[in-house]
């Protein structure tokens, strides 16, 4: 059995630093499972998120080696061996210990999207053809990765001016719903913000869901306001892709 | 004492799963002012994690399905344990509470006539399960959570519940802590509805979450509620062997319901000798006992499993139904299911025992205080088919929600919670910080999974139980000084010594009520009693309730059902 050394974030708001850690390591294991042995062996205290183990709740979005993502799905043997791994909070979230980070901000953006609004009460025939592309979006596991990098909350704070990708795709979801009666291009433009993404992409680099992000879902909706509204991105995409 | 916080709704509900959250939307919807309080962020309860689909007589694949079918397939299922009434209104209301969901946004896989798409699963007649491919539980989580943000409740995020307090006979509140912060919070409560889940973290190899730790049924225990058939557990048989970091993780039942082969080492299709009729779709505790045996009697694979073939079906089908499953064996095991088998082997599920509920309002045995999802007992008996959680958790989540804000509602007395015993219960929870010669509780966790894995897991004995009780003893006297380091802030270390004092209790009393099982039933398999004792056992329920401060552990009559009902088991099968 080899070893691995960790150093891991130790620190609140008030600030912390690296802590290193050897760690046995297994066949097969992931950083997670690094970090249960350093809460169990030498520290307690240490405060990790996670639920499923299994790539399925979203809780354990971490930055491991500076890249964000899962610590769950994240296998210790893709890291070089010998080389101390780095795990560290996600940064665009103020953090409140060790790798646990505040992610309220996205429940308060969440709790503005209108619910789903369907167009009868009668049982629905929708085809699955016809809901396929919804199904890509619901397969979001709100580990809030995407939200992590999108530059404009990251490195721009504008918090207060966009959603984030988690929640275009969500709105997406809704507009393409085959029975969806509401229009929301407004909301979309004036509350969501949809026009400050600049189509960057790296959302959908990170998502562990493999969702398309960025071409299934915000692109499209950006040409559905344009639609109603005047966007320069979306006018000169159209104009390359000739529609 | 330090000051805390104080919230006060008319209904309370602890837990924010399928349960938990279709609770409040019928509790909300009755007027009542409505708090909903979990331990992880809200859309990470258990729920998220269910796969393969939820149970509903829709019968859109199969045009002859109807509630009756489904009742009978449950209680059969059941083994003739099931308190009937649930069974009952959960097969006929489930259609309806399916739709519903449609409605409020859930986007299920289709028949080609644009209908609900439905699978077969273990133990069903017909294609029932409704399915996301096999992300059903996220599908559902999401839906019910999108639906209730918008119901006027007050969600309670990263908060755990550590006492209920009564206040005379009735429920009047409950007592626990931010996680966060560490800071003490009381919500006081005309009603309060307990949605926590399981059992499964008693176990090493299991796949359940860290929230998993029977909290529902230790608090209500605590002041007395009564529990029941606490020694059914339900082995999934197919939960995943290597590597090792990842054993116990589910493999959906939906593999075998899309056509999976289980073959032993010798490439045996094994269920051929277990049961010949339904093979692979046999009902779970039967296909786990195989697999158990199989490997036991030298059969199994590398690992210590059996396989699970599905690459027959071909690549693109697999990758279209069976998504998540895919992308698992690949991540994980490095295991291409399209091109070669999984190695499985059973992993702890589910439980079918709990607290004693009524059928129709989910009623404990404590006025005020209801239950509902897996934390309640008596709907699926002694085994629970698959898919019948997922709509448990709607139907009685709706009921309970909906009982609990009537309750309420119709209360005039006004609650009182006594100041010193809020006073004793934040002592007992700080007590590990200030103990200097305590436990680390994570050794003590680990030496109840290997007892409870030893001594009471799929097969058992007397002489097994018996030490098993001795040993859980034992580690119960040590958990008794915890010591812990570090502050209040987000500390897993000290969260973990409360969740032990749970997980200690369901224990014992999983392995005394398994002790005083003579027989074989379901997920319950004595080998010094092997099958079915109906003249002594199977018309009893068991029973656990506090008596001071021991477990008492009896038998009750299992509630009888009516000729009408009864005659469906008569006709024709
Ligand atoms: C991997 C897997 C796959 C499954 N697949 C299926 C399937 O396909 N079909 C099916 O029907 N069933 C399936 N099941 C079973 C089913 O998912 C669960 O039984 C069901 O989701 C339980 O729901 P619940 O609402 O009772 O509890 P949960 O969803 O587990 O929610 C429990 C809630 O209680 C909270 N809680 C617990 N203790 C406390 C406390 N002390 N204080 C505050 N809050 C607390 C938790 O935070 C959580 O919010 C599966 C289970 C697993 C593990
Ligand atoms: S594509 Fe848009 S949403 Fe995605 S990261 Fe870039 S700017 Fe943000
Ligand atoms: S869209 Fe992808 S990256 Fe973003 S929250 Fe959902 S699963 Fe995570
Ligand atoms: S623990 Fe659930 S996604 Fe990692």
């Amino acid at each position: 059995m080899s070893e691995a050394i960790l150093r891991v974030f130790r620190g609140d708001a008030n600030g912390g630093e690296e802590k290193e850690y050897k760690v046995p390591v297994e066949e097969g294991m992931v950083v997670l499972d690094a970090l249960h042995y350093i809460q169990a062996e030498y520290d307690h205290d240490l405060a990790v998120r996670w639920n499923c183990k299994a790539a399925k709740c979203g809780s354990c979005s971490t930055e491991i080696n500076g890249k964000p993502q899962l610590a769950c799905k994240s296998r210790m043997d893709k890291f070089p061996e010998g080389q101390p791994i780095t795990v560290y909070p996600i940064k665009a979230f103020p953090i409140m210990k060790d790798l646990v980070t505040d992610v309220s901000w996205n429940y308060e953006v969440n709790k503005k999207i209108p619910e789903f609004t369907p167009a009868t009460d009668e049982e629905f025939t929708m085809y699955q053809e016809d809901v396929e592309r919804i199904q890509e979006f619901r397969k979001c596991i709100e580990c809030f990765l995407c939200q992590n990098v999108c530059h404009i909350l990251r490195n721009h704070e504008r918090k207060d001016a966009f959603f984030g990708p988690r929640f275009m795709i969500k709105i997406a979801e809704r507009v393409m719903h085959p029975m969806e009666k509401i229009d929301r291009r407004e909301f979309l433009k004036d509350e969501a913000g949809v026009g400050y993404c600049n189509i960057t992409k790296c959302c959908t680099e990170v998502c562990p869901e493999d969702i398309h992000i960025t071409d299934n879902g915000i692109i499209p909706l950006k040409e559905r306001v344009a639609d109603k509204y005047f966007d320069p991105l979306s006018w000169v995409l159209r104009k390359i892709k000739g529609k | 004492m330090e000051n805390y916080e104080t919230h006060t709704h008319d209904v309370l509900i602890i837990g924010a799963g399928g349960a938990g959250l279709r609770a409040a939307i019928g509790s909300s919807a009755q007027g009542a002012s409505t708090g909903l309080v979990c331990k992880s962020l809200l859309g990470k309860a258990h729920t998220v994690m269910a796969e393969g689909g939820i149970a509903a007589a829709l019968a859109n694949v199969d045009p002859k399905d109807d509630w009756k079918t489904h009742f009978k397939d449950t209680i059969y299922g059941g083994k003739m344990l099931n308190n009937w009434k649930m069974p009952f209104n959960h097969a006929k209301e489930a259609p309806e509470r399916v739709r519903e969901l449609e409605h409020w946004g859930a986007v299920f896989d289709r028949t080609p006539k644009g209908k609900i798409n439905q699978r077969i699963f273990g133990g069903h007649t017909w294609k029932r399960l409704a399915h996301v491919g096999d992300r059903t539980g996220l599908e559902m989580i999401r839906t019910l959570q999108d639906k209730g943000i918008h119901t006027g409740i007050d969600v309670y995020m990263e908060c755990t519940i550590t006492h209920l307090i009564k206040d005379g006979d009735k429920i009047a509140g409950a007592f626990g802590y931010w996680r966060e912060s560490g800071k003490f919070v009381l919500f006081k409560a005309k009603s309060i509805i307990l949605a926590t889940g399981g059992v499964g973290k008693a176990y090493k190899v299991t796949s359940n979450s860290w929230e998993y730790t029977g909290d529902g049924q230790s608090m209500a225990y605590d002041i007395g509620a009564e529990l029941i058939d606490m020694e059914f557990i339900q082995f999934h048989p197919t939960g995943m062997v290597w590597p090792p970091s990842i054993r116990g993780v589910l493999v959906t039942e939906a593999v075998r319901g899309e056509g999976g082969i289980l073959r032993n080492s010798e490439g045996e299709r094994f269920m051929e000798k277990y049961d010949p009729e339904r093979m692979e779709l046999s009902t779970r505790d039967v296909v786990a006992r195989s697999i158990y045996i199989e490997v036991k009697e030298g059969r199994g694979t590398p690992h210590g499993g059996a396989y699970l073939y599905i690459s027959h079906k071909g690549a693109d089908y697999i990758k279209k139904k069976l998504p998540s499953m895919y992308h698992q064996f690949m991540e994980f095991a490095d295991v291409d299911i399209t091109k070669d088998p999984m190695e499985v082997y059973p992993t702890t599920h589910y439980i079918m025992g709990g607290i004693r509920v009524d059928g129709d309002t989910c009623a404990t045995t404590i006025p005020g205080l209801y239950a509902a999802g897996e934390v309640s007992g008596g709907m699926h008996g002694a085994n629970r088919l698959g898919g019948n959680s997922l709509s448990d958790l709607l139907v009685f989540g709706k009921r309970s929600g909906e009982a609990a804000a009537v309750y309420a509602n119709n209360l005039s007395t006004n609650l009182n919670i006594p100041a010193d015993l809020i006073e004793s219960y934040a002592n007992e929870i700080l007590a590990p910080f200030s103990s200097t010669d305590g436990e680390n509780p994570y050794a003590i966790h680990q030496d109840l999974q290997d007892v409870m894995g030893t001594y009471i897991g799929v097969f058992r004995n007397e002489e097994n139980l018996k030490h098993g009780i001795a040993e859980v003893d034992k580690l119960k006297e040590r958990a008794k000084n915890l010591k812990i380091e570090g502050s209040r802030m987000y500390n897993p270390g000290w969260h973990l010594c409360r969740d032990l004092k749970s997980m200690l209790m369901v224990s014992e009393a999983i392995a005394k009520c398994a002790l005083q099982r003579e027989e074989s039933r379901g997920a319950h398999s004595r080998v010094d009693f092997e099958g079915y004792d109906d003249e002594k056992w199977g018309k009893v329920n068991s029973s656990i309730n506090l008596q001071g401060d021991t477990m008492n552990i009896t038998t009750t009559p299992l509630p009888e059902m009516p000729d009408e009902l009864k005659s469906l088991f008569t006709e024709g099968t």
